[in-house]
């Protein structure tokens, strides 16, 4: 028996997700008193392979394949389904973004094994197993029961905490099997954006909405994002408008994120738009009608002209940063 | 070539969501239903396909799981202009147990499009178990979809940007915003011919389930915003680090 975790690499560097992932993996496998085991898929240095063993992983399984560098969704399901048997995985552990949702209900078939998407606690009871995930767009929560023997979750982003452990993890090379037929799509071009925080791992995010006016007036905000080492983001109209890239749109039809702060400029907190910015930890708003639905979601506030607003806001985190 | 569309029947998104018999049942009273966002935009763009395919794209078909009760949402997509449509008269159950009823739909297609989630129970799953189960190709967070002659070429959302995949047919393609710009709205002229269009009814397949909803919870109830004054920015920058710990 053991527990499973598909950690994702980003140009060979695992990201503070990957940690998250690992820690909820070891948790689970505390529970059934086993085993966490990762597996890893692309080019990855041994030193960083190593550093899933801080959070628990006792051994990590290692797939280097030139075929590999690119997620094609067929073979890395099916490496994923070899290891598990391999390691007669009974929980598997996946999160809950592009990739997970891509593979994750892949391997689910191979294995027979029930899924729950979006699961954001350690499984309440093992038999039967029950865990709690987000339904309805992020607006309540579902108790799951899993009835398959394999289970299949993926994890909501920012929901368990990253825990080190004093651990040895052996790395061991894997070879999956493969034939023709498992590569029938190919990327053929890469376009992403670099030296920029992503809106998805921000810990902190600033965002604008049809209250900031007009795309000119962006400055300031971008300026607040800066000091405050957070990323940026917007609603779906400034993003339709062209005010904004599209990859800065969240709510429920654009990215879903979970920050430790989100500040809503100009945003009145449609219920799409709260679907996506919910899970925030600490949301703060800033709007001229005190009757604006997002300071129902808020926790702290400012009624009030966000063009007056940003400079001032600026200005102070400066000096509390300076106050240190 | 055809195309399939799997629509999921949602509530509207605006819904207030509300649970009945101590919280084990999502309670439907004065809820409208809707073609889930995505699929509506799936299906936007797969019949957008098919009208500059000069004819190599026959027909667009669609397809859901669930009782009677989803039909106005099927005649809503035919008169949108799908082709035809396929009910499977069954409640939807998982995941695990829809992606096997659209199996026996979805093989005789060459593209088959799902959205990357449905806005009631969000599991992100049908799409890829689908291909699985029909061991296709498949491409997720499909965000643009172009077919010329046989090459299919899709721009797929990643962490921090975008890739351009092509994939071999038949493949299923899970998609996102981006794929149609809005979604069709049924015309007078749709609507009227979505009567004489075939919706096939079919019976379920012998399948399991393998999940189940014990119960649903609400978030608990947020302690009212603090407000700080518009003359006073320091102060809510104070709290944010001193009190919320969040800068
Ligand atoms: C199926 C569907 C899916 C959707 N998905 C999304 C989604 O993913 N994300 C999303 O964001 N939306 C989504 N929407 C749209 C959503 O319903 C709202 O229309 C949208 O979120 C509103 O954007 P907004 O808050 O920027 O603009 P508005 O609603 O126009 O709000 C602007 C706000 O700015 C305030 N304001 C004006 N001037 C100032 C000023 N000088 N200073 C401070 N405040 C000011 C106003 O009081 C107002 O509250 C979706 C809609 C549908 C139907
Ligand atoms: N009952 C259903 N009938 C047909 N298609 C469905 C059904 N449920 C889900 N789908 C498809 O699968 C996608 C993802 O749904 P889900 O896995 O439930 O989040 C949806 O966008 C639909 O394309």
């Amino acid at each position: 028996m053991s527990v499973l975790v598909y950690t994702e690499n980003w140009d060979g560097k695992f990201k503070k997700l990957s940690f998250e992932l690992v820690s909820y993996a070891k948790a689970i496998a505390d529970q059934l008193n086993t085993e966490a085991v990762a597996v890893s898929i692309g080019n990855v240095e041994e030193d960083e392979l190593k550093k899933l063993g801080n959070y628990g992983a006792k051994k990590i399984f290692n797939v280097q394949d030139e075929k590999l560098k690119n997620l094609a969704n067929q073979p890395y399901a099916k490496i994923i389904a070899q290891v598990a048997e391999k390691e007669d995985a009974n929980v598997l552990v996946f999160a809950n973004n592009f990739t997970g949702k891509a593979v994750a209900p892949r391997v689910s078939v191979k294995l027979k094994a029930g899924l729950a998407g979006g699961v954001i606690e350690l499984p309440s009871s093992l038999d039967p197993f029950m865990v709690k995930r987000k339904v309805f767009t992020n607006k309540a929560f579902a108790n799951i029961k899993i009835k398959s023997e394999k289970k299949v979750l993926t994890l909501f982003q920012n929901s368990f905490e990253i825990k080190e452990t004093e651990n040895a993890a052996s790395i061991e090379n894997f070879t999956p099997e493969f034939s023709d037929a498992d590569f029938r799509t190919e990327v053929k071009e890469v376009n992403k954006v670099t030296g920029k925080i992503l809106l998805t791992d921000a810990e902190i995010v600033v965002s604008g909405g049809r209250g900031m006016k007009s795309p000119e007036k962006w400055e300031p905000l971008e300026e607040l994002a800066e000091v405050l080492g957070g990323a940026t983001a917007c609603s779906r109209p400034v993003s339709d408008e062209g005010w904004r890239p599209h990859e800065e749109h969240v709510g429920q039809t654009g990215k879903i994120i979970a920050p430790n702060l989100y500040i809503a400029l100009g945003i009145s907190g449609a219920i799409q738009h709260l679907g996506g910015v919910s899970s925030s930890k600490i949301i703060v708003a800033v709007n001229t009608d005190k009757d604006a639905p997002i300071f129902e979601a808020a926790d702290y506030g400012i009624v009030g002209d966000v063009h007056k607003i940003l400079p001032q806001f600026i200005e102070a985190v400066k000096e509390v940063k300076a106050e240190g | 070539m055809k195309i399939l569309v799997c629509i999921s029947n949602v509530p509207d998104t605006t819904t207030k969501i509300k649970f009945k018999e101590d919280n084990k049942v999502f309670d439907t009273t004065g809820v409208q239903w809707i073609i889930n966002p995505w699929d509506e935009l799936a299906l936007t763009r797969a019949l957008e396909l098919k009208e500059g395919s000069g004819g190599k794209i026959e027909k667009v078909s669609v397809a859901l799981v669930g009782d009677k009760s989803s039909e106005p949402t099927i005649r809503k997509a035919l008169a949108i202009g799908a082709d035809d449509a396929f009910r499977v008269d069954t409640d939807p159950g998982d995941s695990f147990y829809v992606a096997t009823q659209l199996k026996e739909i979805a093989k005789d297609y060459d593209i088959v499009l799902c959205g990357i989630e449905s806005s009631d129970y969000t599991s992100s799953a049908v799409g890829g178990m689908l291909s699985e189960m029909l061991e296709w190709p498949s491409v997720s967070s499909v965000s643009r979809l172009n077919i010329e002659g046989d090459d299919v070429s899709i721009r797929r959302e990643i962490d921090g940007g975008q890739e351009i995949v092509s994939s071999q047919m038949p493949f299923v393609g899970i998609v996102q915003k981006g794929i149609a710009l809005e979604p069709r709205i049924p015309a007078m002229r749709g609507i009227m011919m979505a009567r004489k269009k075939p919706l096939n009814v079919l019976e379920p397949i012998e399948a399991e389930t393998l999940t189940e909803y014990e119960n649903f919870e609400m978030p608990p109830p947020k302690a009212a915003v603090k407000l700080v004054d518009e003359e006073n920015v320091k102060e809510l920058v104070e709290l944010l680090k001193n009190e919320a710990k969040a800068i």
